[in-house]
C-alpha cells in the first residue's frame, strides 16, 4: 500500500492516519506477565492523546525537550509519540549511562520533563536533580519499588493515563500545527572524542529517508521487528520507530534483556538489525555449544556448512545454481540451517542489517550461506543512518554497498563526503561543530578514510583521523589492523598502536566465553579473567591469530609494514564505564594510549613485561583497583618474500 | 501481586505466640522452655551455634513438631496437631535447608503448585478447560507471573528447575512458597551455599517481600552479615535455651551471645 508521504509528512499526522488505515493491527507488542500483549493503532493513537494531555497538563509546550531514558518499553515509544503531538522534541538518552553523563545531557538539552523506565533510573536522575533546575517532572513506566518515594516532583505514567482531565487544548489542531522542517527527535551522537552533541533531526529528515528505505525493502505491515537496541541510537528510531509508522508494522518489546533470545523465537521477526557484535556473539556461541556436540551431528553440522558455503551464496543470490547442489542445500536445510536458524530466532528474517562496525568476512558470508539475507549498511547518525547500503543479489562482504538512493558521495583527501535528503540540521547549540561538519555546499564530512571500488560500492578503511603514518612511511590504518585481528572470535577488542612509530604492537582483550570453553576443553586451570589473560598457553593461542593475521598483512605491498611486531593482553576488558569505549563500544583511542601509556611505551623500550594499576568502576559506580604484571610477547614478521617462496 | 498495606500496621501485634515450650526425641532434649513471640509485619531471625534447635524450633513454628510441654498460639488460639495442608491454609508457607523443588519441572509449574492449596476443585470443568476449570486456570497463573515479574526469573521460566544453578533454585522455591499469599513466611537458611552476588539479591527479595506484600518472616541463617542487616529483632538459642532477643546491635553486644559464638575462654 502506498500512501501520499507529502500531505503525511511528521510523526503526529502519520500516526493519526494510521490510527484509521491499521484500526485494529498490532502496533507494538510487549511480553508481559508471559504473554504478548497487544496495543492496536487506534489504541496507541488514543493512549498517545491521554498522555499527550497529561504532558501539556505538566507544562510541556511546543519545542520543549522531553528526556527518554530506559529499555524499550511501549510507555517509552508512546511518550515520544505524545511529546510530538505537542510539538516537543524528544531526547533519549542511553539507559546504561551514568548519573553524571545523563546530566550532561539533560542540562544541554534543557529537558522539562524525563520520561524514565524504572527505579534504577529515578534514582540516577534524582542523584543529579539539584543541578537541573529545569528538569521539572520525572515520570516512571515500572512502580516497583517507587511506592515509598516521596518527592512531589515524581509520578507514574500510569497516573497520567488515567486521569481524566478537561483540557483546554484542541490536540488534532496541535497535529496540524506540526510541519516537515519540524524537529522529530534530538540524539546525542556517544562520540569518540569529547563531549556528545545533540544531533537534530527533522521530520522530513527522517520521512524522506526512511519512506525509501521501505521501498527498497518493501516492508509492509505483516512484517515484525524486535526492538531491543537502544532507544538513543539512531538506529533504533528509523528501524523501529520510523518504519513501523510508515510500513505499519508491529514492534516487539521483549520481557527483558535476559529473555531476548526466547523472544525473538517466539516472535520470529523478519526484520532484524544486529550491530557485528551481536553477530559475532551468536557464532562464537554457537560454535562453542557445536564443540559439545556429538561426533555425528558435528560431522554433519561440518559437512552441511562446507555445501552451504560453496552453495548459500549463489542461491540467495538467485544465481544459477546446478540442480544437485541445489537438492543437497535443500537437504542441508532441512537438517542443519533450518533448525539453526530456527534456534537462532531468524527462521522467518526477510532482511538483516548489520552497522556501526566492520564485520569479518567469514562471519558475514556464514549468515548468508545459511539463507539469512545479511547485509552491510554505513550510515551516521547525522545521516539520518543511511549513507550507503547493500542492494539484493549485489553484496560484496568488503564493502559497504552503493550509496543509498538519493545521497551523494564523494572522496576528498582520503576522506568520504556525503549529501542527500537525510543530512541533519544542525547540532544543538553548536554551530561551530555544525559548521565544521556541514560545508557551504551542504557536503557533509564523515571523519572516515574510504575509497570507492571498481563497482561503485564504498569501502571504509579507518576513522581518518586515526590513519597515520609509521616510520618508514607507509600507512598505518589501526582500525584495519584490529578489525583482522577481531575476525578470528577469541580476541574480543584490540587497539594497534603504530602512528610514528618504527612498528606495528597491539593490545589484545580475549573473549571470555570462547577463550574459556577452549581452556575446559585443553585442561587449562584459571580463576578468572586477570588469571586466564596472563596464561602463557593464552598468549601462544593469541600468538598464532596474529601469526595468521601477519602472513595476511605481509602479502599486501601497503601494509606489509603494519606486521605487529609485539603484543600484550590486557588484565581487564575495555569498558564504556571507565570511559575507554564508547556507550556503542567503539574503541576510545586517545583515551586509552593515555591511560596506558606505561604499557605502550613498553612495547618501544624493548621491555617484555610491565606492571599496571588500573582504576575500575563497578556498575553500582563504586570504585576499585586492579593491578597486574603483563608479559609482552614478540611476534614474528614476514616478509613479502616469504610468500613467494 | 496485589499490595496490601500491612506494612503499615505497626509492628506490635503479636500473630504466633510461643510459650514455654519443651521438645525432646527420646532423651535429647531439643528445646527447653523456649518462649517467643512473632510479631506482625517484622523480619525475626533465630540464630545459634550448630545443634542450638533453631530447625526444631522452625519446626514448631511451622507445626510439623508439636512439642511435648508449653502453647503454641496463632492469632490468639491455642494450635494442637495439625495436618500440613491445614498449616498451609492458616496461611503459613516455607522452604527448606536442602532445596525441595520438583527437579522436573518447570519454574513456572513448581510456582503453580504452591497455590494448590488455594485451588477449587472440579475435575469436570477442568478436564475440559471450560467454566470455573478455565476461569482458575488463568487466575492461577496470573498470579504465578506476578511473582515470576516480582523475582526477575523470567527467563527462566519454562527451564526444569534441575538445569538451574543453586541461586535461582533458592529462588524459585522461595517463588512457590510467596505462591500460598502466606502471612508468616519461614526461610531455612535462604542464603546457604550462595555467592556474595546471589545473596545480595536475596536479601534484597526478602526484605521486598516483607515491604510490599506486609508478610511477616521468620528465617535461620548462619551469615551474621545477612542476619545483621536485614532482620528487625534477632533470637538467639544455644543447647535448646533461649539465650537473647533482641534488635541487632543489642545481640550483638550480648555477652552470653558472645561466649556461645566464640566458647568461653
Amino acid at each position: 500500500m502506498t500512501r501520499d508521504f507529502v500531505a503525511l509528512d511528521t510523526f503526529p499526522k502519520i500516526l493519526r492516519n494510521n490510527a484509521e488505515v491499521f484500526k485494529g493491527r498490532p502496533s507494538i507488542r510487549e511480553k508481559e506477565y508471559g504473554i504478548w500483549q497487544i496495543t492496536t493503532w487506534d489504541a496507541f493513537y488514543n493512549r498517545a492523546l491521554l498522555l499527550a494531555e497529561g504532558f501539556y497538563a505538566s507544562g510541556l509546550r511546543r519545542g520543549d525537550k522531553i528526556a527518554i531514558i530506559g529499555d524499550n518499553r511501549p510507555n517509552l515509544y508512546l511518550s515520544i509519540a505524545s511529546a510530538q503531538i505537542l510539538g516537543a522534541i524528544p531526547v533519549p538518552c542511553y539507559q546504561d549511562s551514568v548519573a553524571s553523563e545523563i546530566e550532561y545531557i539533560l542540562e544541554h538539552a534543557e529537558a522539562k520533563l524525563a520520561i524514565v523506565e524504572n527505579q534504577e533510573q529515578v534514582d540516577k536522575l534524582l542523584e543529579i536533580k539539584e543541578k537541573l533546575p529545569l528538569l521539572k517532572n520525572i515520570f516512571y513506566d515500572d512502580p516497583r519499588g517507587l511506592e515509598k518515594y516521596d518527592v512531589k516532583e515524581i509520578c507514574s505514567l500510569d497516573v497520567i493515563l488515567d486521569k481524566n482531565r478537561d483540557m483546554n487544548i484542541d490536540l488534532d489542531k496541535e497535529i496540524n500545527k506540526t510541519s516537515k522542517d519540524d524537529i522529530s527527535i534530538m540524539l546525542y551522537t556517544s562520540g569518540t572524542t569529547g563531549r556528545p552533541k545533540g544531533v537534530l533531526l527533522s521530520y522530513n529528515n527522517i520521512v524522506s529517508v526512511t519512506s525509501i528505505a521501505c521501498e527498497i525493502e518493501k516492508t509492509g505491515p505483516d512484517d515484525e521487528v524486535v526492538a531491543y537496541l537502544p532507544m538513543a541510537w539512531v538506529g533504533d528510531n528509523i528501524f523501529c520507530v520510523a518504519q513501523s509508522y510508515i510500513s505499519g508494522f508491529c514492534i516487539n518489546c521483549p520481557e527483558s534483556r535476559e529473555t531476548l533470545t526466547l523472544d525473538m523465537r517466539e516472535i520470529g521477526p523478519t526484520y532484524y538489525f544486529a550491530p557485528p557484535r551481536v553477530w559475532e556473539g551468536m557464532l562464537t556461541q554457537l560454535m562453542v555449544r557445536m564443540q559439545d556436540a556429538s561426533k555425528v551431528k558435528l560431522w554433519a553440522f561440518n559437512f552441511f556448512m562446507k555445501i552451504a558455503k560453496k552453495w548459500g551464496n549463489p542461491i540467495l543470490d538467485k544465481k544459477n545454481v546446478p540442480i544437485l547442489a541445489r537438492a543437497l542445500y535443500g537437504l542441508g536445510y532441512f537438517l542443519i540451517y533450518g533448525p539453526l536458524k530456527n534456534n537462532l530466532g531468524l527462521t522467518r528474517v526477510r532482511m538483516a542489517y548489520t552497522a556501526g562496525e566492520a564485520m569479518g568476512p567469514d562471519t558475514f558470508l556464514f549468515y548468508r550461506s545459511l539463507g539469512i539475507n545479511l547485509k552491510v549498511l554505513y550510515g551516521q547518525t547525522e545521516a539520518t543512518v543511511f549513507v550507503s547500503l547493500h542492494r539484493d543479489g549485489d553484496v560484496d562482504p568488503n564493502t559497504v554497498g552503493p550509496a543509498f538512493p538519493g545521497v551523494d558521495i564523494k572522496i576528498a583527501d582520503g576522506e568520504v563526503f556525503y549529501k542527500g535528503s537525510g543530512v541533519f540540521k544542525g547540532y544543538y547549540k553548536n554551530e561551530d561543530a555544525t559548521k565544521e561538519t556541514i560545508d557551504k555546499e551542504g557536503w557533509v564530512k564523515t571523519g572516515d578514510a574510504g575509497v570507492i571500488d571498481n563497482n561503485g560500492h564504498l569501502k571504509i578503511i579507518d576513522r581518518a583521523k586515526d590513519v597515520g603514518k609509521l616510520n618508514s612511511g607507509n600507512m598505518f590504518a589501526p582500525k584495519y589492523i584490529e578489525n583482522k585481528l577481531k575476525f578470528c572470535g577469541i580476541i574480543k577488542e584490540a587497539v594497534a598502536f603504530g602512528d610514528n612509530k618504527d612498528f606495528v604492537t597491539c593490545f589484545v582483550n580475549i573473549d571470555l566465553e570462547a577463550v574459556a570453553s577452549w581452556a575446559e576443553r585443553n585442561n587449562v586451570a584459571y580463576s578468572g579473567y586477570i588469571d586466564l589473560a596472563g596464561q602463557s598457553s593464552v598468549y601462544d593461542l593469541i600468538a598464532m591469530e596474529i601469526d595468521k593475521v601477519n602472513r595476511d598483512l605481509s602479502q599486501d605491498t601497503e601494509l606489509n609494514d603494519s606486521q605487529i611486531k609485539r603484543f600484550l593482553i590486557l588484565h581487564k576488558e575495555l569498558d564504556a564505564d571507565d570511559g575507554e569505549l564508547t556507550r556503542t563500544n567503539k574503541v576510545r583511542r586517545g583515551l586509552i594510549s593515555e591511560r596506558y601509556c606505561m604499557l605502550v611505551d613498553a612495547f618501544y623500550n624493548n621491555k617484555n613485561h610491565c606492571f599496571i594499576e588500573t582504576e575500575v568502576t563497578f556498575e553500582d559506580g563504586r570504585k576499585g583497583a586492579i593491578s597486574a604484571d603483563l608479559k609482552i610477547k614478540d611476534m614474528n614478521i614476514y616478509d613479502l618474500r616469504d610468500q613467494v617462496a | 501481586m496485589s499490595i496490601n498495606n500491612q506494612n503499615l500496621i505497626s509492628k506490635s501485634e503479636v500473630i504466633m505466640n510461643i510459650k514455654d515450650i519443651n521438645l525432646s526425641f527420646g532423651g535429647l532434649k531439643a528445646l527447653s522452655g523456649v518462649s517467643l513471640q512473632i510479631k506482625k509485619g517484622e523480619i525475626l531471625a533465630i540464630i545459634g551455634p550448630n545443634g542450638a534447635g533453631k530447625s526444631s524450633m522452625l519446626n514448631v513454628i511451622s507445626g510439623i513438631y508439636v512439642p511435648q510441654e508449653g502453647v503454641v498460639e496463632w492469632k490468639g488460639e491455642v494450635r494442637n496437631k495439625i495436618a500440613p495442608h491445614d498449616i498451609a491454609r492458616m496461611g503459613i508457607a516455607r522452604t527448606f535447608q536442602n532445596i525441595a523443588l520438583f527437579k522436573g519441572m518447570s519454574a513456572l509449574e513448581n510456582i503453580l503448585t504452591g497455590r494448590n492449596i488455594l485451588m477449587k476443585r472440579n475435575l469436570f470443568m477442568e478436564m475440559l478447560y471450560m467454566g470455573l476449570g478455565r476461569r482458575q486456570e488463568e487466575e492461577h497463573r496470573k498470579k504465578a507471573e506476578e511473582i515470576i515479574d516480582f523475582l526477575e526469573i523470567q527467563s527462566i521460566r519454562k527451564t526444569p528447575v534441575a538445569r538451574l544453578p543453586y541461586g535461582m533454585q533458592k529462588r524459585v522455591e522461595l517463588g512457590r512458597a510467596l505462591a500460598l499469599e502466606p502471612e508468616l513466611l519461614l526461610l531455612d537458611e535462604p542464603m546457604a551455599g550462595m555467592n556474595v552476588e546471589e545473596k545480595e539479591d536475596m536479601c534484597r527479595f526478602v526484605l521486598d517481600v516483607n515491604e510490599q506484600f506486609g508478610t511477616t518472616i521468620v528465617l535461620i541463617e548462619h551469615d551474621m552479615g545477612v542476619v545483621m542487616d536485614i532482620s528487625d529483632r534477632v533470637v538467639v538459642l544455644d543447647y535448646g535455651i533461649k539465650i537473647a532477643d533482641g534488635t541487632p546491635d543489642k545481640v550483638r553486644s550480648e555477652k552470653k551471645v558472645i561466649d556461645a559464638y566464640l566458647g568461653v575462654g
